[in-house]
């Protein structure tokens, strides 16, 4: 255990994500799908900031941050505007990025994630538009590189700010709440986070007594909880050691896993913002009520659609609706197999704990084959095990269950089998027939994997254990 | 009132470097552009504020996808570059 609650934990996010199913960026035609393309081939003038362009607003966009704005229960602001945050950094082509400040789009909004102590309500301070910088490429580790190189592929791309207040109070917290909001965005269908780069996180976290350390480049999941472990540690050690831990702001190297300080930052009135003057004001209310009419069912909505519609448990249901395309793979199998509750097992228990074994996700696994699994299991061609078996196959080596099942012979033996297997072991294990008979249950379950150890475990076990039981009772 | 420190902290927000003489210049030359803005402390304060003079709102422009630059022209114009990169000067 690196922390506890003691250790007065606080963190606050700010959560940078890429409108990246758009078809174009955030102010100019170019194509935001950089991701397999030649450095710098997806650039104009506006996106590289050349003299004389001007940006036009992606109606789109807009759109997709309000529906994320209500997604996430935010008040929409009845006016918005864009300014100009001031920086001299070669990501920025212009010298300043076009981001929101006073008037963002959407503020107070909230999202119920799973904490310390049960179901928490993180609170979103506000979620604003913003356009993305270039991507640099270093020679070198940051600290000691020498120059860098620029690809403005992405730059301009729409790109959302989510903050939140210092609500989260762990590492795995804070874990928690990404995953809520990747499961929503993607179940806006706003987001695709296989992309690189798709999500970065910048992180505050400050221990009691403690100043607040900002960790920026945080670009993945699991990096926020190393990021803030790490600063735990860290800032926990100085504090051991006497030294006050003063503000300032951190990097995250992803590599080695550490954050390391960054030299004099600036400071936020260093930004000077100001209005955008080549974009005009937007009010959106009007909108609204269509954008939210739109909204898809939600994480949470589905999730007690599921535990009233299907009867499943309740952790099976959070299991199965944590990823969009799980929770339709669970929708199409339960629609064919008529059995709701068997599918949520096998579904949420067994298929997923292969494919996360495997660091595979649910596209890996057609339904078609879960269902055919689940009916030959339903009407008792084969045991579970070998089901299980089915899954593992068809994971490693391909292939579909039909053919699966003849190639490795897996479809249950015939109950006259069994009892040729079973009248065998009784006769090769008298000392274990004795003990049973003179009270011994383990003795049972001894001549039972006797039993499936013969029929090489395809012998359906409730078939074996009610033959062994008529034999050694009447013999 | 903007001081040489004032000048130097700006002169390194746009990183320029600035030497003794060009920083008491800038000093100056900033205090008189503040002297001219004072001029602005004159009118009546009770407008609420322009952020945008055309009168306009919400002006947009479908999601749709068209032609980018080449590689070549995105980089022809570039001072430093490196192979299909812009170069630029190490990040902080
Ligand atoms: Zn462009």
């Amino acid at each position: 255990m690196k922390y506890k609650e003691s250790d007065g934990i606080v963190i606050g996010l700010e959560v940078h994500v890429q409108l990246n199913k758009l078809n174009s960026k955030l102010f100019c035609g170019c194509s935001p799908r950089y991701h397999d393309a030649e450095p710098n081939t997806h650039t104009c003038p506006v996106c590289l900031g050349l003299p004389g362009a001007l940006p036009v607003l992606n109606e789109d966009a807009i759109v997709n941050i309000i529906k994320v704005a209500l997604a996430l229960n935010c008040k929409i602001e009845k006016q918005t505007l864009f300014y100009r945050k001031n920086y001299y950094y070669p990501d920025l082509p212009k010298g300043f990025q076009i981001s929101q400040y006073d008037y963002p789009i959407a503020i107070g909004g909230k999202i119920k994630v799973n904490g310390m102590g049960g179901e928490r309500h993180i609170r979103i301070k506000r979620v604003h538009m913003e356009e993305d910088p270039a991507r640099l490429v270093h020679k070198g580790p940051i600290e000691s590189s020498r120059y860098s190189l620029i690809d403005y592929n992405r730059s301009g791309m729409a790109l959302i700010e989510v903050v939140t207040e210092p609500d989260l109070r762990s590492p795995k917290e804070a874990r928690e709440f990404l995953n809520a909001l990747r499961n929503i965005l993607e179940y806006l269908d706003v987001f695709d986070d296989s992309l690189d780069g798709a999500l970065r996180v910048d992180a505050n976290i400050s221990l009691a007594g403690g100043a607040r350390i900002e960790v920026k480049n945080i670009s993945s999941y699991k990096g926020v909880e190393k990021a803030l472990l790490f600063e735990i540690v860290r800032q926990k050690n100085l504090a051991r050691r006497g030294i006050k831990i003063t503000q300032e702001t951190r990097h995250y190297d992803e590599k080695r896993g550490v954050t390391t300080s960054l030299r004099t930052k600036e400071e936020e009135h260093d930004y000077r913002y100001f209005p955008e003057p080549d974009l005009v004001p937007l009010g959106v209310c009007n909108r609204i009520d269509e954008i939210r009419g739109s909204l898809p069912e939600l994480p949470d909505i589905r999730r007690q659609r599921f535990v009233q519609q299907y009867e499943i448990s309740d952790y099976h249901a959070k299991v199965i609706t944590s990823e969009l395309r799980l929770a339709d793979f669970f929708e199409t199998v339960a629609s064919e197999v008529d059995n709701p509750l068997l599918s949520a097992t096998w579904i949420a228990d067994v298929l997923k704990g292969e494919l996360n074994y495997r660091g595979l996700d649910i596209t890996a696994f057609p339904p078609k084959h879960m269902i055919q699994i689940l009916q030959m299991l339903r009407s008792k061609k084969i045991t579970e095990k070998s089901a299980v078996q089915i899954i593992r196959t068809i994971l490693d080596e391909g292939g579909a269950p039909p053919e699966i099942v003849k190639r490795k012979g897996l479809l249950k033996i015939e109950e006259n089998i069994i009892a040729s297997a079973v009248a065998e072991v009784i006769k090769e294990n008298p000392a274990a027939v004795q003990d049973f008979r003179n009270g011994k249950n383990e003795a049972l379950h001894f001549l039972m994997g006797q039993v499936m150890k013969k029929t090489h475990g395809r012998a359906d076990p409730n078939i074996v254990n009610k033959l062994l039981r008529e034999k050694l009772q009447c013999t | 009132m903007i001081t040489k420190r004032d000048v130097e902290h700006i002169g390194w927000l746009a990183r320029i470097k600035l030497t003794e003489e060009e920083k008491s210049k800038f000093a100056k030359r900033f205090n008189s552009i503040l002297d001219y803005f004072e001029i602005l402390d004159e009118v009546d304060p009770d407008v609420p504020p322009a952020y945008n003079i055309s009168g306009l709102m919400n002006v947009f422009r479908a999601d749709v996808v068209r032609d980018s630059m080449s590689q070549d022209d995105a980089l022809g114009n570039a001072p430093k570059k490196e192979g299909e990169f812009f170069k630029g000067p190490r990040v902080v």
